[in-house]
């Protein structure tokens, strides 16, 4: 194991720090104490100073976001954090265990954040299906209250209903004035007319908690660790097939392979690598020998093509068909398109219908040309990334895997025959267009007895 | 004496510098007073509450896969299938659950007691596979755990 410090997680010693005591008991509050002795204009220096750049995925340096936002007689509407907890990219699962064991540092992170932007209005933004995370915060926010701790702020922890687009900030926004979560058209961004159209700074949960640790050991201290242009810690989301896939909390730059096969413990069942999605499941594709070579930090896997994204690591061995695994993501986006643009709307249910085509046998080489060209067509053409996400996901997979996409064509059908671990997989999307009367999907039940 | 839907409704409205920003916590209140789901009444009640239209609610609630515009079962079962539990073994674990329920994916038992279905990415990747009961979330589920989860929505 890694013996990286622990910045995010630290003091926790691989447990849950819950209570507000235990908390206090490894330095917790210093930050919240040395801020308000701080004036907004220092902390958000402080913040430049640290390098740190937004963990949701779009790695935006998060003091420059921040300064961003007017001064209150600049514009005297009420100024809003609002903290992305809405964490739905598949592979991503490192907001909730922040949530889950180090809630005070997270909400320590809110009150620091809200000093810097002149807020005392702070909306929580909680994915609906994080049901415990959200009890877990209001036991930690009720114990802060009680202490008094919260000064003139107003904490609102507000839970979504299921939608992976409240993750892109301007739909998020448009959930929480109770509209249907559909992206906005940029400019102006959140920075200028925001939430109610007012100033909003939109921050997802790790980069908030990561502004705790930076005020108490201060900025130029935190840009020492990882490496140039990423600097800091991460927490590292390892899943699919690995021996113990988990949460790791590990610098920037941290190689790929010792992520795997040291901290991961290696391919799970003794199979053998075959490729890597880097950064959740909207980031392009690496092959085994590709991944390799690359460290964890955005310069590496920008060079190599992908991006370190939410930092979510999927492991995927030599059982996976990749024409299966498009059929998988773009039935995602597809269910998750929210319908406002039409090269996505349409674009992703078009992918997958494609790539249905070539997984069943009946393609031909002019389909996998029109997946390409459909994709083309879908990127950059929309408010949001979501239909990028799921072109440029499949475009990797063609791009790396041409030869498996072949001899589906070529072959007539799977060159696995049914042994691929993703076969047979009943995504939503199927489900509906059964109910819809579409396609027939389900196998016959047997009946056992 | 309880507080009524409309009262909920009015005490969570509190929280928010605009009212139809509750519009999320009212009809979750909603469904939850309505066995799981959101029949019309439901809609009228949350569409008075807030002083917007019931069609303006139902727009809002038919967003989100967490809001049922038609009945489900006294027990919600969710498998995630995407990625990371699909390669974990996902799969298996839904045939098992149509097994012990007698039920598709998608489909409620004829007796009212569950309903079976597979959703996007639940969050929990690296615990695959995930069920969530009921927004509970069990983790790290394989095919012969299904039948004592089953056992423990009784009849």
């Amino acid at each position: 194991m890694s013996s990286a410090p622990e910045i995010v997680f630290a003091g926790t010693d691989g447990g849950a720090l819950t209570e507000l005591a235990a908390y206090e008991a490894v330095g917790g509050l210093t930050a919240l104490r040395r801020a308000r002795e701080m004036t907004p204009a220092q902390i958000v220096a402080e913040l430049e100073a640290s390098q740190l750049r937004g963990r949701g995925g779009a790695f935006f340096p998060t003091g420059r976001k921040w300064s961003f936002l007017p001064k209150p007689e600049q514009n005297p509407r009420p100024h809003y954090l609002v903290v992305n907890a809405d964490e739905s990219e598949p592979g991503t699962f490192k907001d909730r265990e922040i949530m889950l064991r180090v809630p005070f540092r997270f909400l320590e992170g809110c009150l620091v954040a809200a000093r810097a932007i002149e807020s005392t209005r702070v909306f929580v933004y909680i994915r609906g299906e994080y049901l415990r995370e959200f009890e877990v915060l209001v036991s930690a926010l009720e114990q802060l209250r009680a202490r008094n701790l919260l000064g003139d702020v107003t904490i609102v922890l507000h839970r979504g209903a299921g939608a992976y687009i409240c993750g892109e900030e301007t739909a998020l926004l448009e959930s929480l004035e109770g509209e249907r979560g559909q992206p906005r058209t940029k400019p102006p961004f959140p920075a200028i007319a925001g939430l109610y159209a007012s100033p909003t700074a939109v921050n997802n949960v790790e980069s908030i908690t990561t502004v705790t640790p930076i005020i108490e050991m201060g900025g130029a201290e935190y840009a020492k660790l990882g490496v140039e242009d990423s600097t800091g810690t991460r927490v590292f989301s390892l899943s699919g097939n690995v021996v113990r896939p988990g949460n790791y909390e590990l610098p920037h730059g941290y190689p790929l392979r010792d992520l795997i096969y040291e901290v991961g413990g290696g391919i799970a069942d003794g199979r053998t690598l075959k490729a890597v999605i880097p950064g959740g499941s909207s980031t392009p594709i690496l092959t085994a020998s590709e991944a390799e070579k690359v460290t964890l930090d955005f310069d590496s896997l920008s060079q190599a093509g992908t991006a370190i994204g939410s930092a979510a690591v999927i492991v995927l061995d030599d059982r996976c068909c990749m024409v299966q695994l498009g059929v998988r993501v773009s039935q995602f986006y597809e269910h998750e398109s929210c319908g406002k643009c039409t090269p996505c709307r349409v674009g992703t249910r078009w992918l997958t219908q494609i790539l249905k085509k070539i997984e069943a046998g009946h393609g031909t080489h002019a389909d996998l040309d029109l997946l390409l060209d459909v994709g083309d067509h879908v990127n950059g053409t929309c408010l949001c990334p979501l239909g990028d996400s799921d072109a440029i996901a499949v475009a990797s997979y063609v791009a790396k895997f041409r030869e498996e996409f072949l001899q589906h064509i070529e072959d007539g059908g799977c060159p696995f025959h049914g042994t691929s671990s993703l076969d047979g997989i009943v995504a939503p999307t199927d489900v509906h267009e059964a109910h819809a009367g579409g396609a027939e999907i389900h196998r016959p039940l047997e009946v056992v007895g | 004496m309880s507080p009524t839907l409309h009262d909920e409704i009015r005490e969570v409205v509190k929280e928010y510098p605009e009212p139809r920003s509750a519009i999320i916590p009212a009809l979750r209140l909603a469904q939850e007073r309505h066995g799981g789901w959101l029949p019309d009444e439901a809609f009228r009640q949350v569409a008075e509450a807030l002083d917007v239209t019931p069609a303006y609610c139902v727009s809002i609630a038919s967003f989100y896969d967490m809001f049922h515009t038609e009945p489900v079962g006294r027990h919600l079962v969710e498998v995630c299938t995407n990625v990371s539990c699909a390669v974990s073994g996902a799969q298996r674990v839904v045939e098992a659950f149509e097994r012990e329920l007698g039920v598709h994916a998608g489909e409620t038992t004829e007796d009212g007691n569950v309903t079976l279905r597979t959703v996007e990415c639940l969050g929990g990747c690296g615990w695959a596979t995930v069920v969530a009961v009921d927004n509970r979330h069990h983790l790290r589920v394989q095919a012969g755990d299904v039948g004592g989860i089953v056992k423990e929505l009784g009849e």
